[in-house]
Formats: C-alpha cells, structure tokens, sequence
C-alpha cells in the first residue's frame, strides 16, 4: 500500500491571506483527500444583527467583508426593502449599480493580481493592482471612500453623485480601458499560463449544479445563471450588457471569465452614469411592518444571499447572511482531488474564496507535522511556472 | 414550466402534505410543509424542476423553531422557500446533504447555531464554532447566556 502524507496548509491561506486551514492528504504529489476548517474569523454578525436597528445593521454588515463591502448591504437593503414592499427611486437603483459594479471591477482586478502572483507572474500583479488604484479613486470620487462605501441604506442611498463629478469619473473608467486590454492579450495568448492552468481543477457543470455553485465559479462551467439577468435588479434590466459564460470550469476559464467580466462591469458604470435620471435618492421608510423578505444580488464572487424577518419592532428578529464563497468553497472536493500539490493552491485560490464573508470567533492548535507551510507552496507553485517556461523556450 | 404550472403541480403532487402556500409577490412565493414530507418535496423542486438551492435559515421563535429552505427557480425568476416547523421537544428533521451537497455545509452551521439535529447528515461535525465551545450551548437560540466570563469582548462605553 502506498504512503500517505498529510499536508497541512494554514490557518492562513497561502494566497489571500485569510484564515482557514486545509488538511491535504497527498499519495506521493497527487491528492487524494482534502478537507477544510473553518471559523477562524467567525465574528458572531448575524447576532449582532439582531442587536442593532435596520438603519444601524446596514453599517454592521457592510463591515462583514472588506473587498466586496457593497454587496452585503446591497443585498441586506432589498430584503428590508422586500419585507415592506417597495421599490427604491429611480436615481437611487442607478447609483446602486454604479457602486456595485464598481466595487465588482476591483475585486476581480485583486484576484488577478494575487493569481498573477501566486503563478509567478508578478507584472501582471502590478498592473492589476495600479488599475485597481484607478477604480478605487472612481470609487472615492463617487462616496467618499476607498473601501466601505457607506453608500446603502434601506430606502435608497445616502449620498447623490454630483453633476460635474460623472465626466471625471467617466474619462478614469477610460483611461483603464486599453491596459485591460493588454491584460487581456497577455492571459489569452501566453503558452506558459496555458501550460499551467488549463485543464487543471475542472468544476464539471454536474458539479457546478449539485454543490449549488455561484457566479463565476458556476459561470465557467457552463452554468448561465447570473442573479443580475435572472433576477434584474438596480438599473440592470435598463441598460445593455451581456453574460459572461465559458465551458470547460477550469482554473483558465474562471480567469478569462473574470477579466471579460471586468469590461462588462465598465460598460454598465458608464451607461449609468450616462443614463442617470433625475429624481428623489431615498424613498424615506418610516417603520418596518411585521414580516419576512429576502434580497439576493450578484456580488462579484456569486449570489450574495440575505433573509431578514422583522417582528414590527426596529430591529430585525433574524437576519440570515449567506455569502458566495459558502456555497463555492466546498466544490474543493470536487475540484482537488487528484490534482497535484503544486496546482492545489491555484485551485482553491480561483473561486475567489472570501473567508471573512463566509463566517460571520475560534482559537485552534493542530497537530501535525509540517511538510510545506504556505510560503513553501506558493514558491512550490511558482517554480511549476519556471519550469514550464524553460521547457517552452519562454523567458 | 410557468410560474402557475410550478404552482399548481406542487399543489396536486403534495396535497396532503402542503400546510398553506402564501403567495407573496410575483417573485417569492413561501410554502409550509408537514416535516416529514421534506425530502420528498425538495427532491422535486431541485432535480424535476430543476431549482437551485440558495440556502436554509433556521429561526429560534420562542415557542417553536423554524427552519426555512430557499431555491430559486432562474428560468421564471422565482424564490420558493420552503417553511418547516419544529417543535422544542424534537428538533430532529431529515438531512438533504445526501440528495445535493450543497445543503451540506448549512445543515452543519444549524446544528452547532441552533441545536437541531439533521437524521442522515454525512459529516455532522462543528463548521464555525472553535472546539472549546461547551455541548449544548447554542448561540442563536433566544434563550442563549453568555457562558465565557472570561472572553475579551468590546462592551461599549
């Protein structure tokens, strides 16, 4: 029988940098076993939730996750708004979607710069980044703030975008055009990142379907579903824009997906604000009758799902928050297995996975022998690359 | 399928086991279930209608509990949530992680949260809660104390 090794990777991943750990039982470099704790970042949210008012939780739960701030509240603000019924302003869905699309350009840009990184490809994780600035600028220009925009709240927005700050706003949006482009041609056409991620990691559409995977680890599998055309809301169904669906559910698909996806988001930015109407920004909710409501929107790492059930009073009775990466991090098991150490990282790296989303407390120790800490893997990984590139005659 | 064909053939298929359907709004539509008719009724709903399973929400309501599955029907745009109630003296329900795996990992979160026990889970162990944490304490019950005397926590000014 042959030898089995346990290699613990955490508490911190190796890529983004949040707490969990793997537990990889490999046969010699293959993978035969994987399974994950987490809880390590559980912060009790849901309950505290309950302890603060509608208006107050909105701020609590945008403090849930720091890269897709805006989804929650997003989310959190139309099961409010569902609870009652009611439809926010116009102008308000269109800044709604502004906001939410631009928070979904620098997540997606983060996440290809870590990968970049992780594969051994360091320009491209310094142009992801410097273009990720531009965003982030767009984004202070618009509420404020880099990151937790403060912008939600039950009933509309809390802040109007200025006459003269759209076409500022509109010319940044361009001036990252061209470089994504660029970014483009450099994962579609190098042989050295083929080499090394495509075929590796296959999320089968059957797969997809049965772990009830989300947004574009589902989308790169084949699964067309996208809550913002399935389900429009915001200005979605008012302005032009199309789906993002690739088929083989590889690591090199869900990287193409998320770069394509990253001009849709821009072409919605800039439609909105082209097209944004004018009228009240908040619909001015004044209580909260007795009853149940779910909002569900398309966060940038899938649907981001909330459930809040009121009892008349001004504070939620429960509030449910299930983030995308609940519900991608398991298809790991479908994913891993039978892969290679080397590629393991790189596969539980590309469905984007958000811990602090996904709990919402917890000391641990764990014993075992270190084989490989995460430093380890991530040369490991990046070592892969070079050797491929020699092989290929690539510098 | 339509919306009303959706309706209508889970009405006739389950008639005895459908406690009421409240029909909220054109996209949410929430139907009670007699427990026992669980696994059943959500087969249906994830493979012949082909839904996908968004999540389950367990509510502790004082007299009884509440566990609420969600799946969406994208084709005609449609959140059915599934209501079951559990009363305190048994609060055992059949697991759905064997029929699809994403029902996996929400049924452990139930079980430490809210001390509900899912009959037929594969992998029944803790998800979030750390290893210290004392057997029959459950943090989203209403009837939850804080046991830790020691814990650091911000208690406001």
């Amino acid at each position: 029988m042959a030898k089995k090794t346990i290699v613990p990777i955490g508490p911190y991943h190796p890529l983004q940098e949040e707490p969990e750990f793997f537990t990889l039982t490999v046969d010699g470099e293959t993978v035969v076993d994987i399974d994950v704790r987490i809880g390590y970042n559980h912060r009790g949210i849901e309950k505290l939730s309950e302890m603060k008012t509608f208006d107050q939780s909105t701020f609590v739960i945008e403090r849930i996750c720091g890269i897709c701030s805006t989804s929650h509240p997003f989310a959190y603000t139309r099961a409010v708004e569902d609870v009652i019924p009611m439809e926010v302003p116009e102008r308000a869905k269109y800044i709604r979607t502004i906001i939410a699309e631009g928070e979904r350009i620098h997540s997606h840009l983060l996440w290809l710069g870590l990968a970049g990184h992780f594969l051994g490809y360091n320009t491209v994780y310094m142009w992801a980044w410097k273009l990720r600035e531009e965003i982030l600028d767009v984004m202070e220009i618009l509420s404020g703030n880099r990151n937790n925009y403060a912008m939600f709240k039950p009933g509309g927005v809390r802040r109007d975008i200025k006459e003269e700050d759209i076409s500022p706003v509109i010319k940044k949006i361009d001036s990252i055009i061209p470089t994504l482009v660029m970014l483009k041609k450099a994962v579609m056409d190098d042989p050295v990142l083929h080499a090394r991620t495509k075929g590796i990691g296959v999320l089968s559409k059957e797969d997809a379907i049965n772990f009830s995977a989300l947004g574009p680890t589902a989308r790169a599998s084949g699964v067309a579903k996208d809550v913002r055309k399935d389900s429009p809301y915001g200005a979605y169904d008012e302005v032009s824009w199309d789906m993002i669906v690739t088929e083989n559910g590889d690591v090199f698909d869900k990287v193409v997906l998320r770069v394509l996806e990253v001009f849709e988001s821009a072409k919605i930015m800039k439609r909105c604000l082209l097209n944004l109407p004018k009228g009240e920004i908040d619909a001015n909710i004044k209580s909260i009758p007795p009853g149940e409501g779910i909002g569900h929107i398309e966060a940038p790492r899938g649907e981001c799902f909330h459930y809040v059930r009121s009892d008349g009073t001004n504070r939620p009775a429960r509030h449910k928050v299930r983030a995308p990466t609940f519900m991608n991090l398991p298809t790991y098991k479908a994913t891993v297995v039978g892969e290679t150490i080397s590629d393991a990282t790189i596969i539980l790296a590309a469905i984007d996975p958000c811990y602090c989303c996904t709990e919402r407390m917890a000391v641990r120790n764990d014993k075992g022998k270190v084989l490989y800490n995460g430093e380890d893997l991530v040369k490991l990984s990046q070592a892969k690359t070079d050797k491929i590139r020699s092989k290929l005659g690539v510098k | 399928m339509t919306r009303e064909e959706v309706l209508n053939s889970l009405r006739e298929r389950f008639s005895e086991d459908i406690v009421d359907i409240f029909d909220k709004s054109p996209k949410r539509v929430y139907v009670e279930i007699k427990k026992s008719a669980l696994v059943q009724i959500s087969t249906y709903i994830f493979r012949d209608l082909g839904a996908r399973f968004n999540i389950a929400s367990g509510v502790d309501l004082r007299n009884h509990m509440e566990i609420i599955y969600h799946f969406t029907i994208e084709e005609i745009n449609l959140l059915i949530s599934l209501r079951v109630k559990l009363t305190k003296d048994n609060l055992e329900i059949d697991s759905l992680a064997p029929i699809f795996e994403a029902a996996n990992w929400i049924e452990r979160e139930m079980h430490e949260l809210l001390g509900t026990n899912f009959k037929g889970h594969p992998d029944l162990r803790r998800l979030l809660l750390p290893d210290e944490w004392p057997k029959d304490v459950y943090p989203l019950r209403c009837d939850y104390k804080e046991w830790d005397k020691n814990a650091i926590r911000d208690r406001g000014i």
